[in-house]
């Protein structure tokens, strides 16, 4: 187990390092520098502006150092908000990106797990139908559609939850939060129908039914660890579609984490700020990876811990 | 002569898996619902300049954003341009794009994974591995970064979706490639001496391509809202050209007062997509009936 | 009154072709300590039959019609779901037939055994585990302390079924019934499991109902036996009067099937004593390399084929038998190159092949083809009968479509076929008919050796008899040589004028079919040869018991 947990950590070094790099080439090689649009500056302005963030280096150079400040956990120096770093920015940022997908999985799992169970409990019944089609619509309405939507409805038309903000107003944390999940509820509803009914028509199903066993001890205890390993290797995925989604749901609901961060930074072309939050993303992503993969290994004790098959 | 014992008029004529599919497909009203909305989106996207009863481009500002009417039947925008119109030249954007983004995706998808499950081993390792790592990568984050650096080409757009999507395809190829390998017809074909390419095309391709349509059907929905993401996110299409997702983000701004500039796009993307996931499972259901139960 | 008596018991499915009656009128009845035997061929309802007593079947499609089947009194067919789960696990067990499948991966071997305790017998924990262990030693699992917290995928074929008994035997049920427990196992491994099963059987004193399509197998268990076909018991009577007073056509074909009893065909060829084999191996070494992921240096060197030298003459058909993981395929395939070997010879008409080939190879290899096991994967299910055909014919001589007809033809009726269904798709024909359709590609590019891997073992051994005569007939009409690799004995002693015997890689004997049978040298040989179960109830019971003695 150790061996697995060690081969995949390293295995997400070079996965790091290639989004750097790809990252760093990308925004260096952009038409147009990032202090293009401060039209009224002298030249000599903008020079000394290069200067400052070495940005007349070769760009190898550049890449080299950047990389070493990381390595120092320096992600550098804003360049639209002088005097404030990118890591306090982001710090910032990511509790509120955190929570919201926090609660965003929370409710794809639990909506999820229980629609695929109940619908996997009688196939092809309305207990099954149902489910399904909730899924279907939760897979066909893009969050941003959904989101504008139910704003519309209970904010605007019912008025019961407010607009917009997070943690300003009562309960303005369940829009954002359900908006996210949704899509995600959907994926793991199925997932785990298709996953539990694969599982029951297994040989060793009809053995615990022979034993006598009952249904609960059947679906709880013999069928649950298998029925779920493709949502717990979805996780994985999922995360990453989640913070993605953040870039969404954060702009619709002006939420100041670090989703909406990036999209603003990568709109003022703020090099150190896409820089940093690509970084943490794709770090993110790496672990979470990590995690489900490790999680998906203790469920399954065909796994062996050195290979992936 | 045996020919001519054997009596033609005996001759009893088989009935092969893709006839078999395609019955089953057509028992399945949702999927036939699907595939009937699909084939008329395609209709509109190809005709849209017939069909359209206004220029996309068209503003009437003395009328500025009106309710629908018979007139405008679905309304019109804050520049009094007409919403219908707009909705039919944005399905040529979404298709488009799901079309291009795929094929993109289906050619080096179909290609590597092939390549990969076939000639297995070191080679396999070494394929399947690059896939791993790149799947590893942020490339929602990526493809924001692209429009943002390299401007809004939509051609552009359409190759980075579809550099995204090949992963996927690799691995279902690769895996269905593999399990057709290990089939004995194969072995027997490769002891006769049979040519390579002949067994790939006639062997192994036909047996594959069942799950590489049902897959493709279900990745143009994911590429369409792929683009309508980005486009939200005004990263897409430019104006004055519209596309679901731009329309639908004006709509998000003004759905306080002008509600149907959101509800209608919406409504249209939404049920494209259902369409295509409709079409797309009955389709797995249809050519692989041991996987209806999921 | 019996134990168990099943009264009328019909059983159909409803499906959207239409229903089907899976079976019909079943009567029977057991006692403690009585063996009932079920025969039949696959889709004879004798598993249908067993499952809707316990209520496994799934209901719909499948609906019980009519009929009783009371355990002391009481209609298992009535009972509510409760009071089933009561019964199932508690007074009547199961065995399944495939060990593999049947134990729950997920689990630990200890919970799965005493959770049957807890549940039914109210058993403490502690409790549980000190039953559970000792029924594992009773199964003769060694360590049972320590194998006890094993996972299922880390015990043998054998020894998940020797848990399997065990967990149908800790609740001490009345009646156990065993599901064709040994099909998936190797003849040896069958023969001590067939042991354990009875002998559990008197120390516990069940009724036991024993279903297999292994007439050898019934006879030395069951005391009772009932010959399903197509849904019907067809006889019914004492181990004795069904073997040798047989009424039914349907048994007697059944016992006719069975390769050991029918007499060997006098075969047709003589060796000369100077002739030069068609094929001969040299000192052939396969090994299978199980690379692990980058950055695990250790390499698994598999010898699935390790030194083997054979010569097989022209004319004659040479058997290679073993058990599963023998290496005996791995020879077949390294023939044809289907993979490669690691060191090593193989000659084919004095030319050597083995090396990666020139025209001339190409063409050699060609002259050697392969009939392979399993009829549903070895045909493209997408090309027709007449294009699987043509594509074979077509590698050795240029047709037109009209002398290719013609010529697809001759090779369907060659193999019994009726022409008419030259446009057909494999998914149409039945497993037998599959299996001819792989004999006429083979036989397509007209080859002097035929290499047939298991030909006959995915069949009902009705059909398997028809497949074996249908070989001979062709070996004899077109003058072939064969290389029959199989696991079962009867077959390979019924078809082969030599047989090599093979073990973990190695041949460890050859020899004529006859002295090889009635003298056997090698001790592995020697148990192999003990362990096939003989379709005869006096002569299986002893045996049985002669090699427990041994």
């Amino acid at each position: 187990m150790f061996r697995f947990v060690l081969v995949r950590f390293l295995q997400a070094i070079p996965v790091l390092f290639l989004v750097i790099s790809i990252t760093f080439v990308m925004i260096r090689s952009a038409p147009g520098g990032p202090f293009d649009s401060e039209k009224n500056a002298p030249p000599e302005i903008i020079q000394q502006l290069n200067e400052r963030y070495h940005l007349d280096d070769p760009i190898i150079k550049q890449l080299g150092d950047y990389l070493g400040n990381i390595l120092r956990g320096d992600f550098g120096p804003s360049f639209r908000y002088p005097g404030r770093s990118v890591n306090e920015i982001i710090f910032n940022g990511l509790p509120i990106t955190l929570e919201l997908g926090f609660y965003a999985i929370l409710f794809a799992l639990t909506i999820g797990i229980s629609a695929g169970l109940l619908a996997a409990y009688k196939p092809k019944s309305w207990q099954d139908y149902l489910p399904m089609s909730f899924s279907m619509i939760g897979i066909c309405l893009p969050s941003f559609v959904l989101g504008p939507l139910l704003v519309l409805i209970f904010s605007i038309w019912f008025e019961w939850l407010p607009v917009s903000g997070w943690g300003q107003f009562n309960g303005d944390k369940l829009l954002p939060s359900i908006t996210l999940g949704s899509a995600y509820a959907a994926y793991i509803s199925r997932l785990t129908r298709g996953g539990m009914l694969e599982v029951l028509s297994q040989d060793y199903i009809r053995t615990a039914r022979a034993k006598g066993l009952s249904e609960p001890r059947i679906i709880l205890v013999h069928a649950l660890k298998g029925g779920l390993l493709p949502v717990v290797t979805f996780l994985g995925p999922a995360f990453a579609g989640l913070l993605s989604g953040s870039f969404i749901i954060e702009t619709i609901f002006q939420i100041p984490g670090i989703g909406r961060l990036y999209i603003q930074a990568a709109f003022n072309r703020d090099y150190t700020m896409i820089m940093g939050t690509t970084i943490f993303f794709a770090a993110l992503i790496v672990v979470f990876n990590l995690i489900s993969d490790i999680i998906a290994a203790m469920l399954n004790p065909r796994i062996s811990y050195q290979g992936k098959n | 002569m045996s020919t001519t014992s054997m009596d033609l008029e005996k001759i009893q004529q088989g009935r092969s898996l893709w006839q078999d599919a395609l019955s089953r497909l057509m028992q399945n009203h949702l999927a036939v619902f699907g595939l009937c909305v699909v084939i008329l989106l395609i209709l509109v996207a190809i005709f849209a300049d017939v069909i359209a009863p206004y220029s996309y481009q068209e503003q009437n500002l003395v009328l500025g954003a009106s309710p629908p009417s018979s007139d405008h039947w679905l309304g019109t925008d804050t520049l009094g341009r007409d919403l219908f119109t707009r909705i039919l030249y944005g399905s040529r954007v979404s298709l488009m794009v799901g079309v291009l983004a795929t094929s993109v995706a289906l050619t080096i998808g179909v290609t590597w994974g092939m390549i990969s499950g076939y000639l297995g081993g070191r080679v396999d390792m070494l394929m399947m591995r690059i896939v791993d790592i790149l799947y590893a990568l942020p490339f929602t984050i990526f493809i924001i970064l692209l429009m943002v650096v390299f401007g809004r080409n939509i051609y552009l757009l359409f190759f980075a979706i579809g550099a995204v999507e090949w992963l996927t395809m690799a691995r279902i190829v690769r895996s269905q490639v593999m399990s057709i390998r290990n089939q004995e017809y194969i072995d027997a074909v490769i002891s006769m001496g049979l040519l390579r390419i002949k067994i790939i095309a006639r062997h192994i391709l036909p047996n594959i391509m069942g799950p590489i349509i049902v897959y493709t059907t279900l990745t143009i929905p994911g590429v369409i809202l792929l683009e309508s993401f980005l486009s939200f996110l005004g990263l897409g299409i430019q104006p004055p050209m519209s596309s679901w997702g731009s329309l639908i983000s004006n709509g998000v701004e003004t759905m306080e007062e002008y509600p149907w500039l959101l509800i209608y796009p919406a409504l249209t993307l939404s049920i494209t997509l259902f369409s295509l996931n409709f079409l797309g499972d009955g389709l797995r259901d249809a050519i692989d009936p041991r996987s209806a139960k999921d | 009154m019996s134990l168990l008596n099943v009264e009328n018991l019909s059983v159909s499915f409803n499906t959207r072709e239409g229903k089907t009656e899976a079976v019909k009128n079943a009567s029977f009845s057991l006692q403690r300590g009585e063996t009932l035997g079920i025969v039949g061929e696959s889709g004879s309802g004798k598993s249908v039959l067993c499952y809707s007593l316990l209520g496994l079947l799934p209901m719909p499609p499948a609906s019980i019609d009519s009929g009783k089947a009371l355990l002391d009194g009481e209609d298992l067919l009535m009972c509510n779901k409760k009071a089933l789960r009561h019964i199932r696990g508690n007074r009547i067990s199961m065995i399944f037939q495939d060990p593999m499948t049947s134990l729950n991966p997920y689990l630990t071997i200890r919970t799965q055994l005493t959770e049957t305790l807890r549940l039914h017998k109210g058993f403490s924990k502690k409790a549980a585990l000190m039953k559970a262990i000792a029924s594992l030693e009773e199964v003769g699992i060694a360590d049972p302390e320590k194998r006890i917290n094993s996972y299922p995928h880390e015990l043998s074929g054998g020894m998940r079924q020797r848990v399997m008994i065990a967990m149908s035997l800790l609740t001490e049920p009345e009646i156990l019934i065993a599901d064709e427990p040994t099909t998936a196992l190797d003849v040896t491994i069958q023969a001590q499991i067939l042991r354990l099963i009875k002998r559990l059987q008197n120390d516990h004193n069940v009724g036991l109902i024993f279903i297999s399509h292994d007439l050898g197998v019934i006879a030395g268990i069951a005391d009772d036996v009932m010959v399903m076909e197509k849904g019907d018991i067809v006889e019914t009577g004492t181990a004795e009067n069904i073997y040798y007073q047989t009424q039914h056509p349907y048994t007697k074909k059944l016992l006719c099937s069975i390769p050991i009893t029918g007499k060997p065909l006098s075969h047709q060829y003589s060796l000369e004593t100077n002739a030069q084999p068609l094929l001969k191996l040299e000192g052939l070494k396969t090994y299978f390399h199980d690379n692990h992921v980058f950055m695990t240096k250790k390499q698994d060197v598999i010898k699935a084929v390790d030194d083997v030298s054979i010569e097989i003459y022209p004319g004659e058909t040479l058997g290679l038998v073993g058990e599963s993981g023998s290496g005996k395929s791995t020879i077949g395939r390294s023939i044809i190159n289907l993979v490669n070997i690691t060191q090593g010879k193989i000659m084919f008409n004095d030319k050597e092949i083995s090396t990666h080939g020139n025209e001339e190879t190409n063409i050699s290899r060609r002259q050697i083809q392969m009939v392979f096991q399993d009829p549903y994967s070895s045909l493209n299910p997408r090309m027709t009968v007449f294009d699987t055909l043509a594509e074979a014919i077509s590698l050795r001589v240029k047709l037109n479509r009209e002398e290719m007809i013609s010529e697809v033809v001759k090779l369907m009726e060659d193999v019994g076929l009726n022409a008419d269904q030259i446009r057909k798709y494999p998914h149409e024909f039945s497993g037998g008919q599959r299996q001819r359709i792989a004999i006429a590609r083979a036989l397509a590019l007209r080859p002097r050796l035929i290499i047939a891997d298991e030909p006959v073992s995915a069949l009902d051994v009705t059909i398997q008899a028809q497949i074996l005569d249908l070989l001979l007939k062709i070996i004899k009409k077109y003058h072939l040589t064969m290389l029959f690799i199989s696991h079962d004995l009867s077959v390979v002693r019924y078809i082969s004028d030599r047989v090599a015997v093979m073990q973990k890689g190695k041949i460890v004997e050859t020899g004529d079919t006859e002295d090889l049978f009635s003298n056997p040298q090698h001790p592995y040989t020697r148990s192999l040869l003990s362990a096939i179960p003989i379709p005869d109830p006096r002569k299986e019971r002893q045996r049985q018991i002669d090699t427990s003695i041994t």
